[in-house]
């Protein structure tokens, strides 16, 4: 695992205006992965990012780039390129050129320019734009010019800073699935930011959850999704049922009101925990055979699936579902054992 | 309602007319054969040709240009400089910097032109001394060329920093990182990147900086000394009263500028033009697509 | 880039060459000749109370006319079409390109004794009318000099009324009256409050449209001021004085004018 490491973080330590930013962070990422900083805005992923690529002095602690030190190199020396927000394109240059700036600037052949330049804007599908003003690009085009600009060089790492924000959710979804090709048909490292989950769990294969300048949770996007650390993650990572319950023994936990079967174990005994149940992962039966019983209390369409708020005795349950229920109807809810993630609780404040 | 925009009509007229009468009348004499500025005497240029030959008015349209070109270019570097230094600033220090700056723009100018004079006067005073003293010869240094270049520097100064300050601050910072980015070192980002980006802003300081030189008066005639600017040499030529080679000048000034006004209207307008147009090439496709 | 260093070259100059002259200033005014402290050049102000008071009379004159001829002006440009704004935006710098002095010269050929205006009034047997040397020619000049100066703020800010605005003001009853004083005169007094600092500060100041145009009897403070650096009274340390009163009362107009747009920024 340490042998294909490409990148290391070693505490750092970053503070903007007299605020401690990032607190301490550590963190590996391997050589060729898609790596995905996920968080609130504030949490510290951008900065993280910007230590990368340079563009923040971290107060203390070590960047290593294939095991070399590069925490005091300058932008210009690191051999990674970087994907924008908002992309960042010169306007005084047109298309072709953007691209070619790096090459240019390295002084490389013109023929030479000129063959990889179009190279990456076949790559990037941008094929007979060259000659075009910037200005008259549409947002998911400059996009593309972006990252063609920033791959031109060949760098390793490859940093991408919320790239497809300000695109719509078509295009998002579009250019997600091209990223994700670009990343494999290169066999590069890709370091992502993001405050969309689904933008994470979808193209990453590392998901680092961060908030308050601190490291929450890494994993793949099947761990962060299905074994959330904390009850921060499995909020953040979607809509979701978090209560406290008391762990009565191994495989056994009490919350609602209920004793429930479950697959953790390792607990104290009647330690006070944070249970997880994920909307769709209740089952709806008649009211008898629930192991709880609810009042919808309303029921709203989402397209592939209805999401129903239901009251039980001082609980309110989210419930994903394909089957709609009637307001005002007394349902059964059903929760598997494997379906029932149990936490550590976190003590707040 | 229709006497309403006749009214305004007549109004406008008016208002224009007020404007514009003078200078017509001026340009109008400027052709006069006979040395009246009220009774027409014929046609003639001669006042062009007298223009022309008249010494003390070339010699100083010699010395704004030089002045104003090297005041220009001196202010819009400086100044230049110190919009990025600004913006690269805190926010308190970048309003005591703007205060300072705002002082010679909102201060009459005669009290700016008082104000250099005594420095001058201060400091001339003091430094003869000094060389007299430290050569062992007679040293007297007086108002001329470099005070007057001092001056002009001063006042487009500020100019240049409230034409350049905008554009960086509408530029989008991740620019300068996105070249660093690429492998430009800092000297090279800004030269490749940065300046590229803020040319339209620095040009247009520059040009505002070439006619607040060319065209002022006040402050040059507190610190010149015996050098003569254009606007001295019209003041001087005014004093004598009647001098229609002055009309001459008024209508030939009259014309550069309106040359300027126009062609880089046009300038503007085409660009404008060739955007509008590429824009609409990118509907279309996006239409077909 | 990211360095403030850049700054430092300019902020030395403008230390060296606007802070420390005006200081200069100060200091002469409060010192004679030999350099000892004394109050005598401010007292001594007091001779000349009459050309201060006129200045500021005809200044404040001028700005009132201006700004009257130049309200309705600035509300039918913003009404036009956008492309006819702007030719008469550029109609309306075109004469402030010229150098005010050819300017001023101009109307001095058309006001003297046998200039155009009394040739002309002449044919219909009226005149000539003593108009050049005149307090009236004075106050005429500055308003032709600054009157763009009035036009080009109240435009800018106008352009910024919604029409709606006014039809709604209309709408709720108001006659052309009414929405001058409570809708139109409210909106764009952060025009012209700039407006008249443009035209005020200049015309308080000048020395030149007074001895033009106003003869040698009509002395403005401008005039005394240069009279003491590079006239015959040739007294530095009263005309400090006299730069220093006059800097004061720019001040005090420039802070009644920016008050107001701090209230105006209050009641949005």
């Amino acid at each position: 695992m340490a042998e294909d490491r490409i990148i290391a973080l070693k505490d750092i330590v970053v503070d903007y205006d007299g605020e401690r930013v990032l607190d301490g962070l550590c963190l590996d990422i391997r050589d060729k992965e898609f790596m995905t900083f996920l968080g609130p805005s504030g949490c510290g992923k951008t900065t993280t990012l910007r230590v990368i690529g340079g563009f923040a002095e971290p107060k203390s602690g070590q960047v290593f780039f294939d095991g070399r030190d590069i925490t005091r190199l300058p932008p210009y020396k690191r051999q990674l390129n970087t994907v924008f927000q908002k992309y960042a394109l010169f306007p005084h240059l047109n298309v072709f050129e953007n691209v070619a700036f790096a090459l240019r600037l390295r002084k490389v052949e013109d023929r030479e320019v000129k063959r990889r330049a179009l190279e990456m804007l076949e790559l990037v599908g941008l094929k007979g734009f060259e000659r075009r003003n910037i200005a008259t690009l549409s947002g998911g085009q400059q996009q593309r010019v972006a990252i063609a600009r920033a791959l031109v060089n060949q760098p390793r790492v490859l940093l991408l800073d919320e790239p497809l924000g300000a695109l719509d959710l078509k295009l998002r979804k579009e250019m997600q699935i091209e990223l994700k090709r670009i990343q494999q048909s290169l066999e590069i490292t890709f370091v992502y930011v993001t405050h969309d989950q689904e933008e994470a769990l979808t193209m990453s294969d590392t998901v680092v959850v961060m908030k308050g300048g601190a490291i929450q949770q890494i994993g793949t996007p099947q761990d962060i999704y299905n074994e959330p650390k904390n009850a921060f993650v499995a909020d953040f990572i979607g809509a979701s049922n978090i209560i406290d319950g008391i762990m009565l023994k191994d495989f056994l936990v009490e919350f609602a009101g209920q004793e429930f079967v479950c697959v953790d174990k390792g607990f104290a005994a009647r330690e006070i925990v944070q249970v997880v149940v994920r909307p769709e992962d209740i089952q709806i039966v008649p009211a008898i055979q629930g192991q709880l019983t609810g009042l919808v209390e309303n029921v709203i369409f989402k397209g592939v699936h209805y999401e129903m708020h239901v009251r039980q005795a001082g609980y309110e349950w989210i419930i994903h579902s394909t089957q709609a229920a009637q307001v005002g109807e007394l349902i059964g809810m059903c929760i598997g054992p494997d379906e029932i993630h149990i936490m550590k609780r976190e003590q707040e404040g | 309602m229709k006497r309403g925009r006749l009214l305004k009509r007549v109004y406008m007229v008016a208002v224009f007319g007020f404007l514009y009468i003078p200078i017509a009348v001026l340009i109008a004499f400027s052709f006069n054969e006979s040395k009246s500025r009220a009774v027409w005497g014929g046609f003639s240029l001669k006042w062009y040709v007298n223009l022309f030959h008249n010494e003390m008015i070339l010699q100083s349209l010699a010395v704004s240009l030089f002045v104003a070109f090297l005041s220009a270019s001196i202010a819009t570097v400086l100044g230049t400089l110190a919009a990025i230094g600004i913006n690269n600033m805190g926010r308190r220090a970048r309003g005591a910097v703007m205060t300072l700056s705002y002082v010679p723009v909102v201060n009459p100018e005669i009290v700016t032109g008082v104000s250099t004079m005594l420095l001058f006067v201060v400091f001339n005073g003091q430094m003869s001394k000094f060389l007299t003293a430290l050569l062992g010869t007679e040293v007297r240094l007086s108002f001329g060329i470099v005070t007057l270049l001092i001056t002009h520097i001063t006042f487009c100064l500020p100019y240049v920093l409230f034409n350049v300050s905008p554009k960086l601050r509408q530029m989008d910072v991740h620019l300068y990182e996105a070249a660093l980015d690429l492998g430009c070192s800092p000297r090279q980002a800004f030269f490749k990147v940065v300046l590229p980006e803020i040319m339209p802003a620095v040009l247009s300081a520059f040009l505002i900086s070439l006619t607040y030189s060319i065209d002022d008066f006040i402050i040059s005639y507190f610190n010149s000394g015996t050098v003569q600017t254009l606007p001295i040499a019209i003041y001087s030529m005014t004093k004598k009263r009647v001098s229609p080679e002055i009309n001459a000048l008024s209508a030939i000034m009259f014309a550069v500028i309106l040359a300027i006004i126009l062609a880089a209207n046009a300038f503007d307008a085409a660009r404008e033009r060739r955007l509008a147009r590429a824009l609409r090439r990118t509907q279309w496709e996006a239409g077909q697509g | 880039m990211k360095s403030k260093l850049g700054a430092s070259p300019y902020l030395v100059w403008m230390v060296a060459f606007v802070a420390v002259p005006l200081a200069i200033v100060v200091y002469f005014a409060f010192t004679t000749k030999d350099g000892a402290f004394t109050l005598e050049n401010i007292m001594g102000l007091g001779a000349y109370t009459t050309v201060f008071a006129r200045g500021i009379l005809q200044a404040m004159l001028a700005t009132a006319i201006c700004l009257v001829v130049a309200f309705p002006i600035g509300f039918f440009l913003s009404r036009m079409a956008p492309a006819h704004q702007k030719m008469m935006q550029m109609l309306i710098m075109l004469p402030m390109w010229m150098n005010f002095l050819l300017r001023t010269y101009a109307w001095m050929t058309l006001l003297e004794r046998n200039g155009l205006i009394n040739r002309f009034l002449g044919l219909f047997g009226i005149g000539p009318l003593q108009m050049i040397n005149t307090g009236g020619a004075v106050v005429l000049g500055m308003v032709y000099n600054y009157l763009p100066f009035m036009i080009l703020p109240l435009y800018t800010i106008m352009v910024k009324i919604d029409p709606s605005v006014i039809e709604a003001a209309q709408d709720l009853g108001c006659n052309v009256f009414h929405v001058l004083g409570k809708v139109l005169v409210p909106l764009a007094m952060p025009g012209i409050t700039t407006g008249i600092t443009m035209v005020f500060v200049p015309s308080i100041s000048t020395f030149i449209i007074s001895r033009m145009l106003g003869g040698g009897a009509n002395l403005l403070p401008g005039d005394l001021i240069e009279l003491q650096f590079l006239g015959n009274s040739y007294n530095y340390n009263l005309g400090s004085a006299m730069a220093l009163v006059l800097m004061v009362i720019v001040l005090l107009c420039m802070s009644f004018t920016t008050a107001d747009t701090e209230e105006m920024e209050a009641m949005v």
